[in-house]
Parts: structure tokens; C-alpha cells; sequence
């Protein structure tokens, strides 16, 4: 068994994956995606503590997670719909009606 | 429940009600019943009141926002003072609702909704006997009042909506802050944070003299923009002159009040010592409004706003009133409050039934009306000459008053104030005459005023139940007074004696002239 | 009979009301007139009812209180609507109610056919219960209730046609000149307030009494009272609204401009003497101002063509020697003054408004002449009342004017008797200079075509009756050295004798023995007056051109001493341009909204900077949370 900060390193390099993705992505979908893969990245690190300490309410806890990001991705991708049939495109640049 | 509770729910109901209301017509019949079944409420605390005691009555107090540090609680009480302003507030609604009947056909069912919401943040306010309750009415009042200038008013109407609600808001910010500090303050005394009324008089009066003039500002700034007292006046004249008709006259007829009853209540009830410190900076400024207020009415060309810098001038009476201490003074500017909403809520009504008619407010476009609707002008002088204060009409007996209450006065130290407010009794003949020539009299100058209706048997019906109460009170002033009659006394020897006690020298007023 | 007096005051109140709510259905307008006449007759019967029983008691006892209800009663204010008959208040409650029949009954015929005959008698019988308020009150408030109550009913018959703006104005301006002098009132009666801690009478009068002459807050409530007395009685500085006040109907003038309101100061010196006593210095200050105004008032009405403005400042001058009397100390004389004024300047006047009726109303006297065949009872009164009010005896205004004279001259100075005498010569002047151009000479108007008719008896029994009271109601002031009884002083004595002894005390005395010759000098200048009059005017049929020779003196007395321009030029208009220019436009507008709106375009332009940051991009602020988070997780690590 490794130690528990091989598992904390993969989690910390997936959320920053996920966060840059967010950041610098322009197509919404993309950027969904990696919402996902920094959710996933913090569902691995619950579940590392989880086994490590052992308490089961960590996994608990993901699988909320797991659930409530379902959800999120089935009302994310209806927004992203919808904004595509208003603007016709997905690129969030193009989104920018809170212009100061 | 008690009467009270009724009483602020009944137009909260029915302002809900009306949302499933549609009809134009029968929203109007549902919130006249409304309004109507508010005032018989009101009428039933009027007559189960005890005149003879000068504390509160009708208390209710439950619990609100409870903790071990902190009591908010829901708590209503009225004394003299309160209950004649909630009796205003539920009377001139009615009036006001049957006088402006056909005054607009846009969206009714919503204006009826925020006028029923209105009245429930009036009587809420004059009832609240705990600070945190009196601020959300306080602030309640403002949303129904925006919507009424800004939806239904004229040309200018956002501006004006806006500046109102700036206006009043930053005011109101102040005393925010300062309810907070105060409650705070009893905490060290008690304990317990709390905004019970009657527990911040005693945590107050512990106070250092510092910290009671601090709070006592910030609520006296609220309460200034309220009145409205020089300079934080210009909000009126925009708010009047945009406002819809019931607008103007609610505005005129109550909320103006409620400046001058958190004077009375909260600065000269909780800062004793500092409304005597600083008396003389307000009957100043009170003075101020009142010359100052009649002298720019004079030159208005604006009907509606030569009235609205009328309510100016009133209300520095009130203030000095106020601040005069005196038993004529407290006493006179409750009964002034009255007058002032009756009066000028039928200058303000009466306005609006001919603005219904002819769709202008400048003084040029009228002139020898009282040819053609002599009805509307037996109405209209009554109305004026009880706004320039004659003798026998209502207006008289709380300009009297005060200024008597601020010759008397122990805390002003000349009689200056009392004598520079009597020139105001002068303007106020000038300007009002002045405005009902130049709309009344004289040869008829505009031809399209040739076909005007006179009054119709709704409006008389309207404006006669003022007549009466002008007539009654300006004759028999004791009836309504004997109310507030205890509350003020007490409040008046109270303040005075405050100031015995601590140490200041009664000096009669100075003679100035020699 | 106490019980009659609320009916004294509730007769014409229900004459108002039933004339005020009904007026406008009845089929018969004439009714209206008869109600309000009915109403003020009722009034005048009780009145001497009251009166009769008052003559049975002994002179301590006549006075009568009769409180209604309680008025107000907070603090230190507590008054009553309640009455005071007493010997002065009787006299002015049977003036105003006799008179006022007779006026009402003159106006049934006078207003006849006038589209507002209703509204006219609902006015007048106001009038009269303002009137009676005032002159019954038995407290400074309710005075002031009656006080104001009257300057309301002049403002709304002054405007009585109110389509003409002339009328208007004068109207207004009679109302706004009131209420500065009311501004008086309003602050002697809070000065009293402090000083004697009641509003009452009998409460002032018995606190002052104890007070020594002099006193600081006396003095002040006087002059204030005094400047209240100047709006209502015309003196200057306040008197440039009776000769606009002639803009009214003309029983109005005689009613309210001549005979009673304008007289109510002369009631509230008279009422308040002891206070006035205990201040000498406001009583040389009423002496002076009393004198000027006679004097200026003559000048003025010298040459006036109008026939109502030489009544009007006939009035003004007339009310000049009545304070003459009160400033001197003798405050009966006054008030005896007072009495026979409204008899023989009511007459004048119902006289001028049958002229004008006649004449089809045309005021001006260059166009009347050789009246004397047409309207022969008209001049026959108007004569009587002329020759009273010139002083020539034994009419009504020889007693009354020569006895302010006389005490003008023994307890005041010489040349206060002097100028008053001087002031008699030029009223005998223009009074007949008026008769002149009026009854005799051609006539200057088209006969022919609109000949002038003798009035209705409705119009001329009043007449007539004033003119007998012009005759006979000097008797009852005939003085001890002329052999009367000086009835009216004595039965005054009661309420002003104590005044009177008091401003005695600080008053020398002078002219013992010269009462006779002074009456003869002063008959010889009336006569005189006349005598110029006749000369200049009787026969003349041309006019004007002697008068304008004058220079100097004839322009200035035809324009009024230019008052009105003065005043509109240093009061009206500064204030206007004050009020306008200076404190709406600038200080409302410019600096304190601008404030306001300034402040709220600040925030504007701060926020439009600072929105910049807002660019409508979330990966913006995602890289701006990120950079965040990194800045704190760092201050924690390294700090």
C-alpha cells in the first residue's frame, strides 16, 4: 500500500488540471468537464482520508457528491442548451452580459 | 390577538388578497371595505382607550428573536399621541381612497395592494414599541411609496421615487446604526442586547452625555429627513409633485408624521438630556423651515409643490413645538399633526380631483374657477384658510400652541424663536391668498377651463368628513387633545424636571427687546 | 336676561348657516336677504334686552359672564368660549347689531339683483358673529378668534365680485396687512402668557394692576397690541389697505370699514386700558401715530375725486382722533368716539351707495353735481351726517370729537391740540367739498337720458334713521361745562376709570377754565372749513384746474404720498426677489439639491471607474478566486 500523499499528489494534480481548465477553456462544455474533474480530485481525496483513517463517513460523503454532481450535470448542460439556442454559441467569451 | 395586531393585519391580508384580484372595479370595493373595517377597528381602540393614563396601552409583547444575549420581541403599545396618529392614518385612508376613485385606471388592483401594504407600515410604525419592529415598518413604508411615486406618478416620477427613497434610506441607515449602539449599550446594563422601548429609557438615561448626543443625532437626522426639516427638505417638493394624488395626500397626511413622532418618542423619550442640549439647534432649523418654507411656497408657479413647501413651514411648527418642551408645545404639535393631515391632505386631494379634470398644475393655466365650480371653491378656501391658520378652523389651535409653548419655553433661552415663527403666520397668509386668487378668483383667462364639472356627490361625500373634523377641532380641540392630553403632560414635566435635576439653571426667558 | 346672550351671537350664526346651506335652493332670493336681516334684528332686541336689565343694576355689578364650553386648556393656555357683557362691551354689541340691522336691511335694496345676493348676506351675517366674538370675548384668545374672524369676512367682501382683479387685491391685501398687525396680537399674547400666565381678563387686568407703570413686559405686549390695532383700525404704517377696501360693496364699507371692525382696536385699547395706562411710553407713542394718521388721512382725502375714498380716508382720519383720545388717557372719549362715528359714517357712507346707486355705479364726484333735486332724503341725511362729522353742534360729533380735543389738550400738550384742531378744519373741507360736488352745482352727467331716482324705502329708512341718531346720540356725552351729564363716561366709568386714573398719574395736567374758549375756537375753524368750501366748490362747475395750482401739495395728496409705491417698492418686492431669485432658485436649487444631486453623481462617476473590473468574463473572476486563494494560502504559510 503507498502512503496517503501518493493519493493526496494525484488528487491535487487533478484539481489543478480541472481548475486551469476552468479557467483558461473556452468552450462551456470543456469547461464543465473540468468542473467535473475537480469534483472527482476532491472525491478522491475524501476517499484517501476515508481509508486512511478509517471512518466511512468520507465515502458517504462522495457519494453525495457523486450524486448531487449528476444532477448539476444534467442542469449544466440544460443551461448550456439553452444559452446555445439564444446565442448560438457556446464560447464562454462570448457570454459576457454582466459587463460592468 | 390582540386589537393592535388586528390591526396592522387586516391591510396586510387584504393587500395579499388583492393579488387574486383582477378587476379593477373590485379591487377598489375590496379595498375601500378593507381600509373601512381597519378604520371601525381603529375606532374600537379609540373608544376602549383610557384618556385618564398617560402610559401605554393595548400592549402586546411576544417573544421574537430570543437567545441568551439577545431579546427582540414583538411589542405594540399605544399611548394618546399614538393612537390619534393610527386614527389619522385609517381615517384619511378611507377618505383618501373614496376622493381619488377614478383619479387613474392603470393597474388598480396593484396600487390598492401597496396602499393597503402603506397603511399597514403606518399603523405598524405608530404601534411599534420595540425599536427593531419600528425600524422594519419604518423601512417597510418606503418599498409601497416607491412603487406609488414610480409607477404612478408623472412625468419625473423616477427621479423623484429615487430621490425619496435615497433620501429616507440614508437617513434611516443612521438610525439603524444607532438602535444597534443602543441596544449594545443596555446589554452592558442588562445583559441582554434588546430594543424593548421601554428598557432602552432606562439603559439610555445611564448613558454618558457623549454617547446620548451621538445616538441622539443619528436618530434625529432620520427623523429630520422624515419631517422634513431645512435643509433636508428637497426630496418633498419632487416626491409631492410626482406623486399620484393619494400619494401626495398619504405622504402629506401621515408619513410626514412619523418623523415628528420618532421625535417625540425616541429622541425626546430616550435622549432627554441631549434634545435639551441641542433644542436650540432644532427650533433654529425649525424656524428656518418655517419662514424659509413660506417664503420659497410664495414664488412657486407649481400648485402641488407650492403646497408641498407649505407642509414645510407646518411642519417647523411642529418641530418647535417639539423642542420647546413645554406642555402648549408637545401638546400643540400633536394637534398640529392632525391638522397638518388633514389640511393639507385636502389641499393635496382637492388639487387632485381638478388636475383629474384639467391635466396641469401650473397656477397660469387656471384663474376664476370659482365661477364655474363654486362648490370645488367654498371647498378648496375652507381647506386654505385651515392651512393659513384661522381662528376656528383646525389650523389655528396647533400653530397657537406651539408658538406659545416656545414664548413659555424654559429651555430656549429667548423669546426670538417664538416671535421670528409668528412672521411666518404673515407669509402664510400670503401665499396661500395669493395661490387662491390666482386659481379662483379674477376673470376666467383660460377658455378650456369654461366646461369643468363642479364637485360630484362622490368627491363632496370625500372632502365633507374633513370639513367636519377642521370645524370640530379648530371649536373643540379638547376632545381630540384630552388623548395625548396625560402622555404629553407627563412627557413635558418629565424633560423639564430631567433638567432641574441635573444641575441646569432655569432662566426665564430672555427679554429682547428693551 | 343673562340667558339671552349666546342667542345674541347664535342668531346671526343661524342666519349664516341657513343662508350658507339653503341659500343656493331657494326659488325667492330675497329671502336670503330678509333671513340675514331677521337674524341680526333678533340679535339687536336682545341685545337691548340685556341692556335694559344692565341700566336696572347698580353700576359694580353689570358686568355678566357666561362661559359656553371650554375651549383650550393645555398648560398655561386655558380659555373659554365665554362671554363678558359689561358697560363697554354692551355699547359695542348694540352699535354692531343696531347698525348692522340697519345695514342689512339698506343692502336688501342696495344688492338687489346681484348674482351673489346670497353669498353676500351669508357673508354678512358671519360678519356680525365675528364681530360680537370680538367685542364679547371675555379672553385675549377668543378676542383674536373674533379678531381674525372679521379680517375674513372683509377679505371675502372686499373680493365680493371677485371677477375683477382689482377687487381681488385689495382683498388681499387687506387680509396681509391685517395679519401683520395680527402678528402683533400673536406675540403680545404670548408675552402675556409668560408674563401673567393667562389669557383672561380678569386674570391680566388684576395681575397688571399690581404691576408698576412702566414695566418691561407691559410696555411689550402694548406696542404688540398697538401694532395689531394699527392693521385693524388703519394707522400707519398699516393703513394702506381701507382706501382699497372700498373695492367692496358699499354697505360693506359702512357696515365693516366704517362703523365696527376697523373701530375693534379702538375696543381692544379700550378693553385692555389698564395695561396701556401702566405704559406711558406706548401711549405718546399711540398719541403720535394717532395724530399722523389724522392729519396725513386729511391731507389725502383733500382732494380725492372718488366719493368712496374721500369716505374711506375720511374713516382712517376719524380713527386717528379716536386713538388720539385713547393715547391721551382718556379712553371713554374714544370709545364715545367710536359711537358716534359709526352713526354718522355708516349714514355717509349708505348715503354715498345711494349716490352711486342713483348714478348707476359711478363712484366719481367730477361727474356727479346737483344731486340735491334728485335724491332729496339722500342729501338731507347726508348733510346731517356731514355736518356731524365737521363737529358743528349740537350734532353727534361736536361732543365726541371736541371732547378728545379737549383732552388732547389738558392732559397731553398744546400742539396735539393744535394739529387736531388743524386735522377738524380740513375734514369740515372736504366734507364738503364733497357735499358741494355731489348735491349742488351743474350737473355733469346725462340727466336727460339716465335721471337719477330716489332710492327704494328699504335703502332710505335706514338712512334716515342714522341720521336721527347722527342728531341725537351726541347727547348722551354732553360735557358737565356745557350742562350734561356725560352719561357715556359715567356709565364707562367702571371699566376704564381705573385706566384713566392710572395714565393720569403720569400725565401734568393743563387748560384749567379753557374748556369754553377751545370749544368756541374749535366750532369757529369747522365753520371755517366749510366756509372755504363753499367758496371754492358750491358753484363751480369746472373743476380740478384750481386744485392742480396747488403744485406740490394737490399731487401728493391725489397720489397718496406715493405709500403704496413706497412700500411695494422696499418691502413687496425685495421680498419677492428675496424669496424667487435668492432662495428657491439658488440656495434650494442650486446649493442644497445640488448637494444632494451632486453627491449621488459622485458615487456615479466612482463607480463607473471602478465597474471596469466587471469584465462579464467568469474565467476572469475564476482566475481572480484562484489568485486569491493562492495570496491568503500563502500569507498563512510564509507569515
Amino acid at each position: 500500500m503507498s502512503s496517503l500523499s501518493n493519493y493526496l499528489i494525484v488528487s491535487a494534480i487533478l484539481f489543478m488540471i480541472g481548475a486551469s481548465g476552468v479557467m483558461f477553456r473556452k468552450n462551456v462544455i470543456v469547461i464543465f468537464m473540468c468542473v467535473e474533474l475537480m469534483l472527482n480530485a476532491v472525491n478522491l481525496t475524501l476517499i484517501a482520508f476515508s481509508q486512511f483513517m478509517g471512518d466511512q463517513s468520507g465515502q458517504i460523503l462522495v457519494f453525495f457528491v457523486m450524486t448531487v454532481a449528476a444532477a448539476e450535470a444534467a442542469v449544466g448542460l440544460a443551461i448550456v442548451i439553452s444559452v446555445y439556442r439564444n446565442k448560438e454559441t457556446v464560447e464562454i467569451d462570448k457570454l459576457n452580459l454582466l459587463k460592468g | 390577538m390582540g386589537l393592535l395586531t388586528l390591526l396592522i393585519l387586516i391591510p396586510l391580508a387584504g393587500a395579499a388578497i388583492l393579488h387574486f384580484i383582477k378587476d379593477a372595479k373590485s379591487a377598489k370595493i375590496f379595498t375601500l371595505a378593507i381600509a373601512l373595517v381597519a378604520f371601525v377597528v381603529s375606532m374600537i381602540v379609540y373608544i376602549q382607550f383610557d384618556s385618564s393614563k398617560a402610559g401605554f396601552q393595548f400592549q402586546e409583547k411576544l417573544p421574537w428573536i430570543t437567545s441568551k444575549t439577545i431579546a427582540i420581541s414583538y411589542y405594540l403599545g399605544v399611548d394618546g399621541m399614538s393612537l390619534l396618529l393610527v386614527l389619522l392614518t385609517t381615517f384619511l385612508v378611507v377618505i383618501a381612497l373614496i376622493g381619488t376613485w377614478n383619479s387613474t385606471d392603470k393597474k388598480i388592483p396593484g396600487l390598492m395592494a401597496l396602499i393597503l401594504l402603506l397603511e399597514a407600515g403606518m399603523i405598524g410604525v405608530f404601534c411599534s414599541l420595540d425599536l427593531f419592529l419600528f425600524y422594519i415598518f419604518w423601512e417597510l413604508i418606503l418599498i409601497p411609496m416607491y412603487f406609488i411615486i414610480g409607477i404612478w406618478g408623472g412625468e419625473r416620477r423616477i427621479y423623484a421615487a429615487v430621490k425619496f427613497f435615497i433620501y429616507t434610506l440614508a437617513g434611516s441607515l443612521f438610525m439603524l446604526v444607532a438602535i444597534i449602539w443602543l441596544g449594545l449599550e443596555a446589554s452592558k446594563v442588562t445583559g441582554v442586547f434588546t430594543t424593548d422601548f421601554t428598557a432602552l429609557q432606562v439603559a439610555s438615561s445611564k448613558l454618558s452625555l457623549h454617547v446620548q448626543s451621538y445616538l441622539f443625532w443619528a436618530f434625529a437626522i432620520s427623523f429630520a429627513i422624515k419631517v422634513p426639516l431645512f435643509p433636508l427638505h428637497t426630496w418633498l417638493p419632487d416626491a409631492h409633485v410626482e406623486a399620484p394624488t393619494i400619494g401626495s395626500v398619504i405622504l402629506a397626511g401621515v408619513l410626514l408624521k412619523m418623523g415628528t413622532y420618532g421625535l417625540i418618542r425616541f429622541n425626546l423619550g430616550l435622549f432627554p438630556q441631549a434634545s435639551i442640549d441641542y433644542a436650540s439647534v432644532f427650533c433654529i432649523l425649525a424656524v428656518i423651515s418655517i419662514i424659509y418654507g413660506a417664503l420659497v411656497a410664495m414664488v412657486q408657479t407649481d400648485i402641488k409643490k407650492l403646497i408641498a413647501y407649505s407642509s414645510v413651514t407646518h411642519m417647523g411648527f411642529i418641530v418647535l413645538g417639539i423642542f420647546s418642551m413645554t406642555r402648549e408645545g408637545l401638546q400643540g404639535a400633536v394637534i398640529q399633526m392632525i391638522n397638518h393631515g388633514l389640511s393639507t391632505g385636502m389641499l393635496f386631494m382637492m388639487f387632485g380631483m381638478m388636475y383629474e379634470r384639467t391635466h396641469t398644475r401650473a397656477i397660469k393655466d387656471y384663474g376664476g374657477l370659482a365661477k364655474i365650480t363654486p362648490h370645488y371653491a367654498v371647498f378648496f378656501a375652507i381647506a386654505m384658510l385651515s392651512s393659513v391658520g384661522l381662528p376656528g378652523l383646525n389650523g389655528f389651535v396647533g400653530e397657537y400652541l406651539t408658538l406659545m409653548g416656545a414664548f413659555q419655553s424654559s429651555v430656549l433661552h429667548s423669546w426670538a424663536y417664538a416671535i421670528f415663527s409668528c412672521t411666518g403666520v404673515i407669509i402664510a397668509a400670503v401665499y396661500l391668498l395669493w395661490m387662491y386668487q390666482r386659481f379662483m378668483m379674477g376673470p376666467v383667462t383660460n377658455e378650456h377651463n369654461r366646461s369643468l364639472r363642479d364637485l360630484s356627490k362622490r368627491e363632496i361625500f370625500s372632502l365633507v368628513p374633513l370639513v367636519i373634523f377642521m370645524v370640530w377641532i379648530g371649536i373643540q380641540p379638547m376632545s381630540f387633545m384630552k388623548l395625548s392630553e396625560k402622555g404629553m403632560n407627563a412627557q413635558s414635566d418629565t424633560l423639564l424636571g430631567a433638567r432641574q435635576q441635573s444641575g441646569y439653571e432655569i432662566v426665564a426667558p430672555k427679554v429682547i427687546v428693551k | 336676561m343673562s340667558q339671552l346672550i349666546p342667542y345674541i351671537v347664535a342668531a346671526p350664526l343661524v342666519g349664516f348657516l341657513i343662508n350658507g346651506f339653503f341659500g343656493g335652493k331657494y326659488k325667492n332670493k330675497a329671502i336670503a336677504g330678509w333671513v340675514a336681516s331677521m337674524a341680526v334684528t333678533a340679535s339687536f332686541v336682545m341685545a337691548i334686552a340685556v341692556f335694559s336689565e344692565m341700566l336696572s343694576m347698580p353700576a359694580e355689578s353689570r358686568a355678566i359672564h357666561y362661559k359656553l364650553f371650554d375651549w383650550l386648556s393645555v398648560g398655561k393656555v386655558n380659555v373659554g368660549i365665554s362671554y363678558l357683557i359689561d358697560q363697554l362691551s354692551i355699547i359695542f354689541i348694540l352699535v354692531i347689531t343696531g347698525v348692522g340691522a340697519l345695514i342689512h336691511l339698506y343692502s336688501t335694496g342696495y344688492m338687489k339683483g346681484d348674482p351673489g345676493y346670497t353669498r353676500f348676506f351669508t357673508y354678512l351675517n358671519l360678519f356680525i358673529v365675528m364681530m360680537l366674538q370680538l367685542v364679547m370675548a371675555d379672553n385675549y384668545l377668543l378676542t383674536f378668534l373674533g379678531w381674525e374672524g372679521v379680517g375674513l369676512c372683509s377679505y371675502l367682501l372686499i373680493g365680493f365680485w371677485f371677477e375683477e382683479n382689482k377687487n381681488n387685491d385689495a382683498a388681499k391685501k387687506a387680509f396681509i396687512v391685517n395679519r401683520i398687525g395680527d402678528f402683533g396680537f400673536l406675540v403680545a399674547m404670548g408675552v402675556m402668557l409668560v408674563t401673567f400666565g393667562s389669557l383672561n381678563f380678569s386674570d391680566v387686568f388684576g395681575a397688571a394692576s399690581g404691576m408698576g407703570s412702566g414695566n418691561t413686559s407691559i410696555v411689550i405686549i402694548t406696542m404688540m397690541l398697538f401694532l395689531g390695532c394699527t392693521g385693524k383700525s388703519a394707522q400707519i404704517p398699516l393703513y394702506v389697505w381701507l382706501p382699497d377696501a372700498m373695492a367692496g360693496p358699499t354697505p360693506v364699507s359702512a357696515l365693516i370699514h366704517a362703523a365696527t371692525m376697523v373701530t375693534s382696536g379702538i375696543y381692544l385699547v379700550a378693553r385692555s386700558n389698564i395695561l396701556f395706562a401702566l405704559s406711558p411710553a406706548t401711549l405718546t407713542v399711540i398719541s403720535i401715530v394717532a395724530i399722523c394718521t389724522a392729519l396725513l388721512a386729511a391731507i389725502i382725502a383733500l382732494f380725492q375725486n372718488d366719493i368712496k375714498k374721500v369716505l374711506a380716508y375720511s374713516t382712517v382720519s376719524q380713527l386717528g382722533y379716536m386713538f388720539l383720545g385713547l393715547g391721551v388717557g382718556a379712553f371713554g372719549a374714544g370709545v364715545f368716539h367710536v359711537m358716534t362715528h359709526a352713526f354718522f359714517k355708516a349714514c355717509l357712507f349708505l348715503g354715498s351707495g345711494a349716490v352711486i346707486h342713483a348714478m348707476h355705479h359711478e363712484q366719481d364726484m367730477q361727474k356727479m353735481g346737483g344731486l340735491k333735486k334728485y335724491l332729496p332724503i339722500t342729501f338731507a341725511t347726508f348733510l346731517i351726517a356731514t355736518l356731524a362729522i365737521a363737529g358743528i353742534p349740537p350734532f353727534a360729533g361736536f361732543f365726541s370729537k371736541d371732547e378728545i380735543l379737549w383732552k388732547a389738550f389738558s392732559q397731553g400738550s398744546t400742539l396735539l391740540w393744535v394739529l387736531g384742531a388743524f386735522g377738524a378744519l380740513m375734514t369740515a373741507f372736504y366734507m364738503f367739498r364733497a357735499v358741494y360736488l355731489t348735491f349742488y352745482g351743474k350737473e355733469r352727467f346725462d340727466a336727460a337720458h339716465h335721471p337719477p331716482h330716489e332710492v327704494v324705502p328699504a335703502m332710505w329708512i335706514p338712512l334716515v334713521a342714522l341720521a336721527a341718531l347722527s342728531v341725537l346720540g351726541g347727547f348722551l356725552g354732553v360735557p358737565k361745562i356745557l350742562g350734561g351729564g356725560e352719561t357715556i363716561s359715567q356709565w364707562l366709568e367702571p371699566i376704564v376709570g381705573k385706566g384713566e386714573e392710572i395714565a393720569a398719574q403720569s400725565q401734568i395736567m393743563q387748560g384749567e377754565g379753557m374748556e369754553i374758549p377751545l370749544v368756541i375756537i374749535s366750532v369757529v375753524v369747522a365753520l371755517v372749513g366749510i366756509l372755504m368750501a363753499t367758496r371754492y366748490y358750491k358753484k363751480r362747475t369746472t373743476l380740478a384746474s384750481q386744485e392742480q395750482k396747488l403744485g406740490t401739495l394737490y399731487s401728493l395728496s391725489a397720489n397718496k404720498f406715493y405709500v403704496d409705491e413706497i412700500y411695494d417698492k422696499t418691502i413687496v418686492q425685495p421680498t419677492y426677489f428675496l424669496s424667487n431669485s435668492i432662495l428657491y432658485k439658488i440656495v434650494d436649487v442650486k446649493i442644497i439639491d445640488g448637494i444632494i444631486n451632486g453627491s449621488a453623481a459622485g458615487i456615479g462617476q466612482i463607480s463607473g471607474m471602478i465597474r471596469k473590473i466587471q469584465t462579464g468574463i467568469v474565467q476572469n473572476y475564476a482566475v481572480m478566486i484562484v489568485v486569491g486563494i493562492l495570496v491568503l494560502v500563502s500569507y498563512v504559510l510564509i507569515f
